[in-house]
């Protein structure tokens, strides 16, 4: 049997308050003034890089033996590198082993399950476990309907042989130049096409013949269909393609469009790990997407499903949610507000790939060296010890910290340098069996955080250079969110 | 075995610019200024120094790499000029080498300079410092304010001390220092300040505020040393004398292990032991009549009475408030109005320190001047609470 063995989603902290934005470009664009709702929004430190890392820990838990992962397909419309393997970095952050099968995929909104099957056909031919990973930071012009409309989101499948959760029954695909909506490379914004007729000739059409041809393979009946998802935007959208299809009325998932916003490429891997967590033995579900054609998978949840929680869930995702009603805030983090920086602002972030290969294995992984003689940790790894009156030497091998629990030694919130999101937290972290790091803090409130607050560990954008356009990563602290807060 | 510094070096004269903003000068016309000061004060040419020590820390905005220049704005004799450079604590290092040169009888009389020029920026506070290739892409894009301001939250957490008390006592740090400041006509800032302005001023890094920050500053401070008896030759009385030079640096054991509370400076304790017992010094709250201590920021120079031992752990706040360390307190410290107010041009610093010490021990600091102070010390610390260059000098009347 071949399937889900795991899942997870990652939904961002932030989401806009759609009143805020219609408010603030009430004066442009007075249509948008009835929007209700939010739509997750990327802190200024998260691209789909680190939405997918979120994501894949979600997935694949704190355990430190990730070798059963075999691949890493990250699939993304929106991926910071156009050359430079973004699932490398993918990989690295996840401490995977070298020798995997890393790759990038994107190009349209179906992607993402495109993807999945190509995972599955891997699995079948002795591949070996493979972590399909989905992440989206969606940009839109200003007043525009999508940037309301769209959201900012990851979700993460491991598909495998091992304790399958939802057996995979069949694929059907559609590949057509349906041009609903387009960006050329280097764009940032989509072009979109009249709504009625990518409704009406585009998903109306396509759409259905996808699904059919999933379910003939995976040999169910329309009417054995227990879930159908299906992300859009437009009203209604979701309900139409069930009833073209034969699909029970009550089986559409809602699409969390209210909370999240539709965020594309990953919509529907997140809606099924967000189902996931509360699917039953047996029943049946479709996923579609709509782009260039078509891509329907159809699953079967197995008796195993119960034996799986993802480490947060898109459940906890979406209850951590903070609601932002600055606009310029998003603007600002979306890169289409240039705030003034002052002379700070102006410091040279090149970042020397030199230095950033030989030191790899910290930089992304958040590895340390453990003395195996003393246990002291050591971050950055060293070839000394810092062990006082007993430095030894050589004795450091590796030891992953990014899955410890951790708390504030010390801390400080400053407004004197450039950050783009002030006040600058940072501060001395203090990790539980040893390890010691001042770090950056991110995703947290002033005055939330002081000396023995809990915190774990993110991995987030630590600098842009704009000058060379390149990101450069690293892991944060952000606090542990209680579960009262969840 | 060594056996120490103490008395085999003398003061033979000290300079110290103005500090401030100093839009009108130069770093080079800085230099100018002490160096004139502390010639006239030593009564001797330039062909009588032996070589000389240069302290500057940011070459990048101010004055630029290596000896050449210390020696051109001089016009020294080609004597042998050395750039010494440890964060914040250069000053005290230059001072190190001098001092060490003629202990050595590698040269009768020797110069330390230190000079900083840092309002050619264009903007407010320390430059933005690149620290090679490696720890940019980890380490925050930290600030010296919210580096030494970590000292507050560990030092409450330890202590378990209400947040509000720690503000109020450190408030009292930077009123004091203001209120010394206003009495020295060098001083950057001269204006003293009352304790509600301190505690409504604007956070620079949570919990300090404006006023807990010192001032950046421009300034040169100059010292020229020789041995006792060379200086007793040249007709000099009450004799300043080198009682002990302590540089304690840290190895990463504060930012690395697990053991380090974050509450005090290590290397400073480690120093300032090392300098007692250099200077045959026991009861340092009794025998030390003043203290110039490295007070970057409000927090910092409330831990140091405790690292130097003027203050039990956990007793600063108490202390402080007492006021142990005013101008009429048991131990004065910074009595010219310290970083806070005398100003903080960084290279200069811990020269400057050693001028206000040698000023009062002679009787020669004018409106400020103690009463009959013998001993007095040094600290001048380099980089930041977790990493750092802590100097500790002690200084004092000949024969005590």
């Amino acid at each position: 049997m071949i399937g889900i063995t795991g899942f997870g989603g990652y939904v961002p902290r932030l989401r806009l308050a759609r009143q805020a934005a219609a408010q603030a470009n009430a004066w442009y664009a007075p249509q948008f003034a009835g929007r209700k709702g939010t739509r997750s929004m990327a802190n200024w430190d998260e691209d789909s890089i680190t939405m997918a890392v979120a994501a894949a820990r979600d997935c694949l838990g704190s355990s430190q033996d990730r070798r059963h992962v075999r691949s890493v397909f990250l699939a993304s419309d929106t991926l910071p590198f156009a050359e430079r393997l973004n699932a490398g970095v993918v990989a690295g952050a996840l401490t995977l082993d070298e020798d995997i099968d890393a790759i990038d995929l994107g190009g349209s909104q179906r992607a993402a399950l495109s993807a999945v099957a190509q995972a599955v056909a891997r699995v079948q031919s002795g591949g070996g476990n493979v972590l399909v990973l989905a992440a989206e930071e969606r940009k839109a012009r200003a007043a525009s309907p999508q940037e309301l409309e769209y959201g900012d989101a990851a979700a993460a499948v491991l598909i495998g042989k091992d304790k399958v959760l939802a057996e995979f029954l069949g694929a059907g695909t559609l590949s057509v130049d349906f041009i609903d909506h387009f960006r050329a490379a280097g764009q940032e914004a989509d072009y979109h096409w009249e709504e009625r007729w990518v409704r009406d000739e585009g998903i109306s059409k396509l759409v259905p013949r996808a699904v059919a041809a999933a379910l003939q393979q995976a040999k169910v009946a329309p009417a054995e269909v227990d879930h159908l998802i299906f992300p859009s935007s437009f009203a209604k959208m979701d309900a139409q393609i069930a009833k073209a299809c034969g699909i029970r009325a009550e089986a559409v998932v809602d699409a969390l469009l209210d909370q999240i916003g539709d965020s594309g490429l990953p919509h529907a891997l997140l809606m099924l790990a967000h189902l996931l967590e509360r699917a039953k033995p047996g029943q049946v579900i479709v996923l579609a997407q709509f782009g260039s054609g078509a891509q329907a998978l159809v699953f079967r949840v197995t008796d195993a499903i119960g034996s799986f929680r993802p480490q947060r869930g898109v459940g906890e995702w979406l209850a951590r949610g903070v609601e932002e009603r600055n606009y310029t805030k998003f603007l600002a983090f979306k890169g289409q507000l240039q705030l003034e920086r002052g002379m700070r602002g102006e410091q040279d972030k090149k970042t020397a790939l030199s230095t950033a290969w030989r030191h790899r294995s910290a930089l992304l992984g958040l590895v340390a060296g453990r003395c195996e003689v003393t246990g002291s940790v050591h971050f950055p790894p060293s070839r000394l010890s810092y062990d006082q009156d007993k430095p030894l030497q050589d004795t450091q091998k590796p030891y992953q910290l990014a899955d410890r629990p951790a708390k504030i030694l010390s801390w400080s919130a400053e407004y004197l340098s450039y950050h783009p999101a002030p006040p600058h937290h940072y501060g001395q972290i203090d990790f539980e069996g040893g390890g010691r790091i001042l770090m950056d803090f991110t995703d947290l409130e002033v005055g939330e955080v002081d000396s023995g607050t809990a915190m774990e560990m993110v991995f987030r954008i630590k600098d842009v250079d704009e000058r060379r356009h390149f990101t450069r990563y690293f892991w944060k602290a952000t606090p542990v969110r209680a579960a009262s807060a969840r | 075995m060594a056996n120490g510094i103490k008395d085999k070096v003398a003061i033979l004269g000290m300079g110290c610019s103005k500090f401030g903003e100093r839009w009108d000068a130069s770093p080079e016309d800085l230099m100018v200024e002490a160096y004139n000061e502390a010639m006239a004060d030593a009564g001797i040419t330039p062909e009588q120094l032996g070589a000389a020590w240069f302290s500057t820390h940011m070459d990048d905005v101010g004055t630029g790499r290596g000896g050449t220049p210390l020696g051109i704005a001089l016009r020294l004799p080609n004597i042998g000029v050395t750039r010494v450079e440890n964060f914040c604590a250069g000053g005290s290092e230059a001072i190190r080498a001098a001092v060490y040169a003629v202990a050595a009888g590698a040269c009768d009389i020797a110069l330390a300079v230190g000079v900083e020029k840092l309002k050619d920026t264009g903007y407010g506070g320390l430059p933005m410092a690149q620290v090679g290739t490696y720890i940019p892409q980890w380490y925050p894009n930290a600030v010296a304010p919210a580096n030494f301001a970590q000292l507050a939250s560990a030092y409450r957490a330890r202590h378990g001390i209400d947040a509000a008390l720690l503000k109020r006592a450190i408030s009292h740090v930077s009123v004091k220092s203001h209120a010394n400041g206003a009495k020295n006509p060098k001083a950057h800032l001269q204006k003293p300040i009352t304790e509600e302005q301190c505690l409504k001023a604007p956070i620079i890094a949570a919990p300090l505020g404006l006023f807990d920050c010192c001032g950046v500053s421009d300034g040169a401070a100059a010292v020229i040393v020789t041995t006792p008896e060379i200086a007793r030759a040249m007709g000099k009385r009450d004799l300043v004398t080198f009682k002990a030079l302590q540089v304690a640096v840290s190895n990463g054991w504060e930012l690395q292990s697990s053991q380090w509370d974050g509450s005090y400076v290590h290397t400073a304790r480690v120093a300032a032991k090392k300098a007692y017992a250099e200077a045959g010094i026991s009861n340092p709250r009794k025998e030390l009549s003043l203290t110039e201590v490295h007070d970057c920021f409000s927090i910092t120079e409330l831990v140091t009475m405790e690292d130097l031992g003027l203050s039990e752990d956990g007793g600063a706040v108490k202390d402080v408030l007492d006021g142990v360390f005013d101008a009429d307190g048991d131990v004065p410290c910074q009595i010219d109005g310290g970083l806070k107010c005398f100003g903080h041009p960084v290279g200069a610093s811990g020269i400057r320190m050693l001028y206000e010490i040698y000023l009062q021990l002679q009787g020669r600091a004018g409106p400020r001047q103690l009463a009959n102070p013998k001993t007095g010390l040094i600290h001048n610390l380099g980089g930041q609470p977790s990493q750092n260059a802590c100097s500790i000098s002690i200084v004092g009347l000949e024969g005590i």
